[in-house]
């Protein structure tokens, strides 16, 4: 009998065969440890200790999920839309030009809570922006968004780079960047809360940008779950047809999705730039934007999900590095194929385990996976 | 005379950097004609270009590299076929799972087997494919406007960039003109139909997508040990995605892919010859700006200014047998 995907308790739904699927996916990550000659185990280990070993590891550990949960979130409002945004790399990189301009212009003048909303306006307004033409392109013309978004990274690339080596150069230096902000650029750091805790951090960039993903998060959750726009871009993800049936504006759905995903992906130049480097310089987004497909896949596009997807990968990042210090062999690649195999077991192969969890559960108890209530009603 | 010599010598460059495009378009047509999106064409030919390279440095036959590419890269057509076709996954994630799985364990492998930073060590002589100069070049070189274009843009390339161009009018052949070919386009158009008449739908699908991959591991090939003598970090460039983009402008037809795919080298010809050299009435271009034109004119050319281009109706969407 070939008739899968019937129900299953909400917990299998959404938490246990998720949990499988990643398991997976790590399982698959630690042959590949094997093969380069390591022991995984030992890997493992390491990696964890350097994730959570400590206040400060701990401070870099949110530093960087905070950078995931923005890419993720921006992944996610897509996805529930149907639309696939491999462009979060390029809008974030893109907002980081926002950002600049914002930074450079302002922080002698104002103070970093004055400059702080003004670069979450202009951050969000260059990530969107860079959003808008593949937008356009897949509502009004029917060009895949999904390779408009990757050309658009390229495009990010490039821009940045005549930028960074042109215009926006500092004067005095020989780097591909700007000029450092002054306090007025510079975000306050949040390692309080681990001292307060008792745990030392010597110098970790964990900055008020976490809340505002916190924030993010919410909005995100409020926006898809509980208003009439959500409600809109939820059926055109479900059923283009069904969305068009009912009078929706597919193309005007399509468009603002799109800027939503694209302004929280240039959210997530704050948290570096502002928050870290006070300098934007070459490719300072680095993959984040292609780990927030991962975080958004693992999620289950949920914002709630999204939170400790971003929190494993940003454990990944500060264990990673750790890791490369103590295994030379096994460097910050590593997550990309982590990423990979996430994407791969938790996104297109997330049905696999499906058919044998549900042969377990008819055989424990009929009734939880419907058959029995099936054949009550007929 | 001098400026057709530039004429002949941006031909020239034009047929070197089209092949990966074309083999990987080609490559595109298989398994999208059969209903199966392939965003994963780049990390595939990264996966082949790495292998080839690898497998010709220890081997020292260019012959072993290509094959392994080819193995290599099906293996990897065939994770995306098991996610796409048994598991009935989203096509477009599994691609681009494949896209960082190749991009991620080339260099964790080149870096744990070779110790050069993820590149692989360069290789020469019976290691590489090296230009194949065509009877009588030489000897036409001196007769004026034929000679040229014969010497320089046909003849001295690699066995790589004939087999590419063979692959056209083949490709044409098995799709348009042999039973498998009618069975393939039929099962991206409606598969339902291919099912009532009694053939494997999944295995038509998984037959498209090991040609996919065989035709993915020899553009690799032809970027690590034919074009250049190593694998480098992503060496592929996005070039995965352009060859895409190039078979939805050809609209999934082998001739107008090679057109689209020479179009797309052209581009980037001119672009890497013309890098920071002053235009006449223009002033000299940013380098910048010609290195992102081919990613620039491929969203317009996406942007349907040529009609539309419609897909195999059956593309991305995977077979359910029983409803």
């Amino acid at each position: 009998m070939s008739t899968p995907y019937a129900k299953l308790p909400g917990w299998v739904d959404y938490g246990l065969i998720p949990l499988i699927n990643v398991v997976v996916a790590f399982l698959v990550a630690g042959l590949v440890v094997l093969i380069v000659g390591e022991n995984p185990f030992e890997a493992a280990v390491i990696l964890v200790k350097g994730a959570l070993g400590g206040g400060q590891n701990i401070a870099y550990t949110l530093y960087y999920a905070t950078n995931f949960i923005f890419t993720g979130l921006a992944v996610a409002v897509a996805f529930h839309c149907g639309l696939f945004n491999i462009g979060g790399e390029g809008q974030a990189y893109v907002g980081g030009l926002g950002l600049s301009i914002v930074c450079l212009s302002l922080d002698t003048t104002f103070p970093w809570w004055i400059n702080f909303p003004l670069a979450i306006v202009a951050t969000a307004l260059f990530g969107a922006l860079w959003a808008l033409i593949p937008a356009y392109l897949q509502a009004r013309r029917g060009s895949h968004i999904v390779i408009t978004t990757i050309m658009f990274n390229f495009i990010a690339a490039s821009l940045m780079v005549y930028l960074l080596v042109g215009p926006l150069k500092a004067a005095n230096t020989m780097a591909p960047q700007t000029r450092d902000f002054l306090p007025g650029g510079q975000l306050p750091k949040l390692n309080f809360i681990f001292d307060a805790l008792g745990m030392t951090v010597r110098s970790a960039p964990f900055n008020v940008s976490f809340l505002l993903a916190l924030a993010a998060s919410v909005f995100v959750w409020a926006l898809v779950w509980r208003t009439r726009f959500g409600y809109e871009l939820r059926t055109m993800g479900f059923s283009p047809e069904a969305a068009r049936y009912a009078g929706i504006n597919e193309s005007r759905i399509i468009i603002i999705t799109m800027l939503i995903s694209g302004a929280l992906a240039g959210l997530m130049s704050i948290n570096v730039v502002m928050g870290d480097q006070h300098h934007v310089a070459l490719d300072f987004a680095s993959g984040a934007g292609f780990v927030g497909i991962a975080v958004a896949l693992m999620g289950r596009s949920h914002p709630f999900g999204i939170i400790p997807a971003a929190i494993l990968f940003g454990m990944l990042y500060q264990g990673g590095a750790d890791l490369s210090f103590e295994m030379p062999e096994i460097s910050r690649d590593m997550i990309v194929i982590i990423q990979g195999l996430v994407i791969l077991f938790a996104g297109a192969l997330e049905h696999m385990f499906r058919p044998a969890i549900q042969t377990i559960f008819a055989s424990l108890s009929p009734r939880s996976v419907g058959i029995a209530a099936k054949a009550e009603a007929r | 005379m001098n400026s057709y010599m530039v004429l002949i010598q941006i031909a020239d460059a034009t047929v070197r950097v089209s092949v990966p495009l074309l083999l990987a378009a080609l490559a595109g047509l298989y398994s999208e004609r059969s209903g199966i999106f392939d965003i994963g064409l780049e990390g595939k030919m990264l996966a082949g270009a790495f292998a080839a390279g690898a497998a010709a440095y220890v081997s020292g036959s260019a012959w072993v590299g290509l094959g392994v590419a080819i193995i290599v890269s099906i293996a990897m057509s065939l994770v995306h076929g098991v996610a796409s076709i048994s598991y009935r996954g989203n096509q477009i994630v599994s691609g681009v799972a494949i896209n960082f799985i190749a991009s991620g364990s080339t260099v964790i492998l080149g870096q744990a087997w070779f110790q050069q930073g993820g590149r692989t060590p360069s290789v020469s002589g019976a290691a590489r494919f090296g230009d194949i100069a065509l009877p009588g070049a030489n000897a036409i070189r001196p007769i004026p406007i034929v000679g040229p274009i014969y010497s320089n843009v046909i003849s001295g390339h690699s066995i790589i960039v004939y087999f590419a161009f063979l692959m056209v009018p083949f490709t044409w052949w098995v799709l348009f003109r042999t039973r498998f070919g009618l069975r393939l386009r039929a099962v991206g158009e409606n598969p339902a139909a291919v099912d009532t008449a009694g053939i494997s739908v999944a295995w038509l699908r998984y037959r498209a997508v090991i040609c996919t991959g065989i035709l993915t591991g020899v553009a690799g090939a032809y970027l690590s040990i034919a074009q250049q003598a190593s694998f480098v970090k992503d060496m592929s460039a996005g070039r995965g995605f352009i060859a895409l983009a190039a078979l939805i402008f050809a609209k999934w037809k082998p001739v107008p892919v090679m057109l689209a795919c020479l179009l797309f080298g052209f581009l980037d010809a001119i672009s890497i010859r013309y890098q920071g050299i002053a235009l006449p009435g223009i002033g000299k271009l940013p380098a910048q700006l010609m290195q992102a034109l081919p990613y620039v004119l491929t969203c317009v050319l996406l942007a349907g200014f040529i009609g539309k281009a419609i897909p195999p109706r059956a593309g991305g969407v995977p077979y359910v047998k029983e409803r």
